[in-house]
């Protein structure tokens, strides 16, 4: 057992574990805080991979930007322990029930594909790094990239539109 | 081409099925609006580990089949990018909607919405 293969099992436990935190904790500031530990595992996979662009946007953008503006939310409405709605034990149970038979039924079809016997590169590769994916990305990938920016401005304009007192 | 240094693609294939059924169970179980918003920002970020994961699959799948310095595989890496770029605007109207829904009924329980009117 490699360097590699430890750590990524280690981040897979790290990932799953704080992954399961986040819809355990009972305080929702707990659960944004267990998510960005998701994240930065996340992010440690695609440092692993090499993609080393992915990994920095995952932890600028995700556990920077939007995990901030979560936190900011919940703390805005003040929301805790015992603000927190709980659904009954038996809704609990079947929503667990209902992931549960999924992930049987993807793993189960998944198991024995064609595709068991490919690897994926780690550690190696320069397809992650910056130069080929921004030549990539304003050569092939121009009027997608013009397009998200106008994404961007409408989301923005909506955010004010929705947030505004009337 | 050693192959020591090479992750098989089932272990990322299962990890991101476990994050994902792990979103759906957040997302069915919780009613606090906001916790049932980060699950679903949880599987996104499942379907971006697979898609990065296939990325270094096709690559390492050209380099065997000879194409030296090809660039097979950007693509899901793009794709991953916008995925992120279309996050990140989603939460922003998302978020929005929440604030304005605690305006006007003073709480996040997403009970208290099943009607569409008050």
């Amino acid at each position: 057992m490699n360097i590699t293969q430890i750590l990524f099992w280690f981040l897979s436990v790290v990932a799953i574990f704080s992954a399961l935190m986040v819809i355990t904790s009972k305080n929702p500031v707990y659960s944004v805080l267990w998510l960005i530990v998701t994240f930065f595992s996340i992010s440690g996979h695609y440092i692993l991979l090499n993609a080393q662009f992915l990994a920095i946007v995952n932890i600028i953008v995700y556990a920077g930007a939007i995990m901030v503006l979560f936190l900011f939310v919940i703390m805005l409405m003040n929301l805790n322990n015992e603000t927190e709605p709980q659904k009954h034990r038996w809704l609990k149970m079947a929503g667990a029930v209902a992931g549960g038979c999924l992930l049987l039924v993807m793993v189960a079809a998944l198991k024995d594909t064609d595709i068991k016997n490919q690897q994926a590169m780690v550690n190696e590769g320069t397809i992650g790094l910056i130069k080929n994916l921004g030549k990539e990305l304003f050569t092939t990938y121009v009027v997608p990239f013009e397009i998200s920016s106008i994404l961007f401005l409408s989301a923005m304009v909506g955010a004010v539109v929705i947030g505004k007192k009337e | 081409m050693e192959k020591k240094n090479d992750m098989p693609i089932n272990y990322y294939i299962f990890l991101s099925i476990a994050l994902f059924s792990i979103g759906i169970v957040g997302v069915l179980t919780r009613r606090n609006a906001i916790i049932i918003f980060m699950c679903v920002e949880l599987m996104l970020n499942a379907v971006n580990l697979m898609l990065v994961a296939f990325s270094k699959m096709h690559y390492k799948a050209a380099l065997l089949a000879g194409d030296v310095n090809g660039t097979a595989g950007t693509d899901g890496q793009l794709f991953v990018f916008f995925i992120m770029v279309v996050a990140a605007a989603e939460v922003t109207v998302g978020l929005a909607i929440i604030v304005m829904m605690y305006r006007n009924i003073h709480s996040v329980d997403v009970n208290f919405l099943n009607r569409l009117k008050h």
